[in-house]
């Protein structure tokens, strides 16, 4: 099936390009500069990966060793993994942006994206291991009808995998671009694309969650010494950095008093939508509901969000303190600014640079160099991550379970899985050079709002409500989806920003809280009106669900070896 | 899993003060994180004035600031809580519930 030579060439290749394109880079003109020091670590980094990928791939035979790392994933290394999977580029680079132009306001998103890590505690990471196989459709769908609630669970997962691709793969080819500017962002998202589809395709949930690891505990590292950096140039003192960062800012104590972000006018509604979005949108992201299928067991799941929660909420909070440490150490730094003169926020290389250029404040060339190649390296964890869960939804949920209603071999599904992988690899490198110019900012509200408003909903009625019904997951799932979307659309950051319509339909960022609300309600009268026969069965089947969901007997065992 | 060992289970008093137990302690977890979480969204929707006031006469640090990050800690402290409780109490229970019902 697999020769090892046949697995070392085909790592070998994005190693290549990237060699050919350092050799392009090394004749580059006089005013060619490039951070030698990342680009170093970021091919070590690539080489540490793509030797895990190789070990990854001698020891992934089953189906289970491809989707779920044969289940012997321990509480400790998926709450890595978890954090790995959960602190994207754009958590790490945009919440310390967010804080470096707006101050206490990042910190209101940063509480938003942790909290709704609790709640997947209490409701779902334990039911979710002991029902489920592979994805989270399998729980959603246990006693329903597997055809159209695969479907709708397949399709929520897909939109919001494949947009968030697009939003990681946007800025891996800026993120490239601008600190090795030889490498065209065409050729950065190449690269990235190539890699992914190499870890994913041959070491499988293995290879994706040891690069998770790694990569979490490089960026909690790293974060950590530019958090330590700042607090040493504070004199340790909360106090001062704060204060001088007041003195240091533009807009002075606003950045103290933003609860919106500054300019924007206060508006209750769109908070409250903002926070409902940002809780529950985590607890239905489909590549962090996959990661408890790889533990041991409901006792591994549960430890693996306690550690995966103190991580993501210590590195929010180093967060915090990095934007903080930008605006006195980054703003007004003339080798940073575009131009002190007309703007001392502005910076050279657009505007998720802050934590970057803070690193290289703090540490020289060599820290930028680490801080840029962590930068990288979570981008590729997190594409990963994704990429896997994208494949298994069609793979495991549509090819498996409804086209072959369950008559493929292991085999054919992963084989199938690989293919989606090298598919959505090049589909995300297409849709990434495709919306380079494009404004991707409306991204984060889409794909947090259909996994708030239609995986979430759907999968915690299912485990608890017994009344639920394959009518009700159905309808409730697709008001979830098409309501979530058909709303973005028509409101202010596609209507007005990115299709120039002029004044939203309706004037919310984000609609969770209509749709949310929404979705709801239609899968409880869907549900409760449903007095077909198979409705009586689905409703019936909850007793025996319910003593598996909570006992674990006749759960998915780990693997042996 | 066979039918019997579910309709032993399901006759087992304890499986059903299990579920009831967990359940309870589960949903009241949730419930407290929505107050907390939804306490700090209301304020700064309805009283922003409050969380932007500075802590001291002479610092410039905002209400809002300690508060936040205690929205953060008490997400970890409450997660702590139920990996604690879930290990002493539920874990053995569930054990017993399987022993006894495989005899």
């Amino acid at each position: 099936m697999r020769t090892p030579s046949a697995v070392a060439s085909a790592l070998l290749a994005p190693v290549m390009l990237l060699a050919a394109d350092l050799a392009r880079a090394a004749d580059g003109g006089p005013d060619a500069s490039v951070n030698w020091h990342a680009v170093v670590m970021f091919i070590v980094f690539v080489a540490i990966t793509l030797w895990i990928t190789y070990w990854a791939a001698t020891h992934t035979k089953t189906a289970t060793d491809f989707y779920a790392a044969g289940r012997g994933i321990t509480g400790l290394q998926n709450g890595l993994a978890i954090a790995g999977d959960y602190m994207s580029a754009a958590s790490f680079l945009g919440i310390a942006a967010l804080v470096y132009f707006n101050g206490f306001y990042g910190l209101i998103f940063s509480v938003g994206w942790l909290v709704g890590w609790p709640i997947i505690l209490f409701l779902i990471a334990e039911r979710l291991r002991n029902l489920g196989k592979y994805t989270y459709a399998d729980v959603a769908s246990f006693r329903l009808r597997q055809g159209p609630v695969r479907t709708m669970a397949a399709i929520g997962s897909l939109i919001v995998v494949i947009w968030y691709l697009i939003g990681q793969a946007v800025g891996a080819g800026q993120l490239l671009h601008t600190l090795v500017p030889q490498i065209s962002y065409k050729v950065s998202i190449i690269i990235i694309g190539a890699l992914i589809i190499t870890y994913v395709t041959f070491g499988g949930m293995k290879a994706t969650t040891w690069v998770q690891i790694i990569k979490a505990a490089l960026l909690l590292g790293g974060a950590t010494l530019i958090a330590l950096g700042v607090m040493a140039h504070e004199g340790w003192s909360f106090g001062k950095l704060f204060s001088d960062a007041v003195a240091a800012h533009p807009k002075h104590l606003e950045i103290m008093k933003s609860v919106v972000p500054i300019g924007a006018k206060a508006n209750p509604i769109e908070s409250i939508s903002l926070g409902l979005t940002l809780m529950f949108g985590t607890a239905g992201l489909p590549h962090i509901l996959m990661r408890f299928f790889t533990v041991t067991d409901a006792k591994a799941a549960r430890k693996s969000v306690l550690y995966g929660t103190c991580f993501i909420g210590y590195f929010y909070i180093l967060t915090f303190i990095i934007g903080f440490g930008a605006i006195v150490l980054v703003a007004n730094n003339p080798l940073y600014v575009v131009d002190v003169t007309k703007n001392v926020l502005a910076l050279k290389g657009g505007s998720s640079m802050p934590a970057v250029y803070l690193s290289h404040a703090i540490g020289g060339d060599f820290f930028l160099g680490f801080i840029a190649a962590v930068a990288f390296a979570t981008i590729l964890a997190v594409v990963s991550g994704l990429t896997l869960a994208g494949a298994s939804a069609l793979s495991h949920d549509i090819y498996a379970n409804v086209i072959m209603k369950g008559r493929a071999t292991e085999a054919q599904e992963v084989w199938v899985s690989k293919l989606c992988v090298i598919g959505l690899g090049i589909l995300a490198v297409i849709l990434g050079i495709a919306f380079e110019k494009q404004n991707v900012a409306y991204i984060v509200a889409l794909t947090f709002s259909i996994a708030a408003c239609a995986n979430f909903p759907i999968l915690v009625l299912s485990v608890f409500w017994k009344g639920l019904t394959t009518r009700g997951a159905v309808w409730g799932g697709y008001v979830g989806i098409f309501g979530s979307i058909g709303l973005l659309i028509i409101g202010p950051t596609v209507w007005t920003k990115v299709l120039g319509m002029g004044a939203a339909i309706f004037p919310y960022d984000f609609p969770t809280f209509v749709v949310l609300p929404a979705a709801l309600i239609v899968a409880y009268v869907a549900s409760v009106t449903d007095k077909s026969e198979s409705a009586a069965k689905e409703r019936a089947a909850f007793d025996l669900q319910e003593v598996r969901s909570e006992t674990g007997l006749g759960a998915e065992l780990a693997a042996a070896h | 899993m066979s039918e019997l060992m579910t309709g032993k289970i399901q006759s087992n008093p304890k499986y059903h003060r299990l579920v009831k137990r967990r359940d309870s302690l589960a949903w009241t977890l949730t419930v407290l994180v929505l107050v907390i979480y939804f306490g700090f969204i209301l304020l700064i929707a309805f009283a922003p004035g409050f969380l932007t006031q500075p802590i001291a006469a002479d610092s410039v640090i905002p209400v809002g600031m300690p508060i936040g990050v205690g929205v953060i800690l008490a997400s970890c402290l409450l997660t702590g809580i139920y990996v604690y409780r879930a290990n002493r109490t539920f874990d053995p229970l569930i054990q017993e519930i399987i022993k006894e019902a495989s005899k």
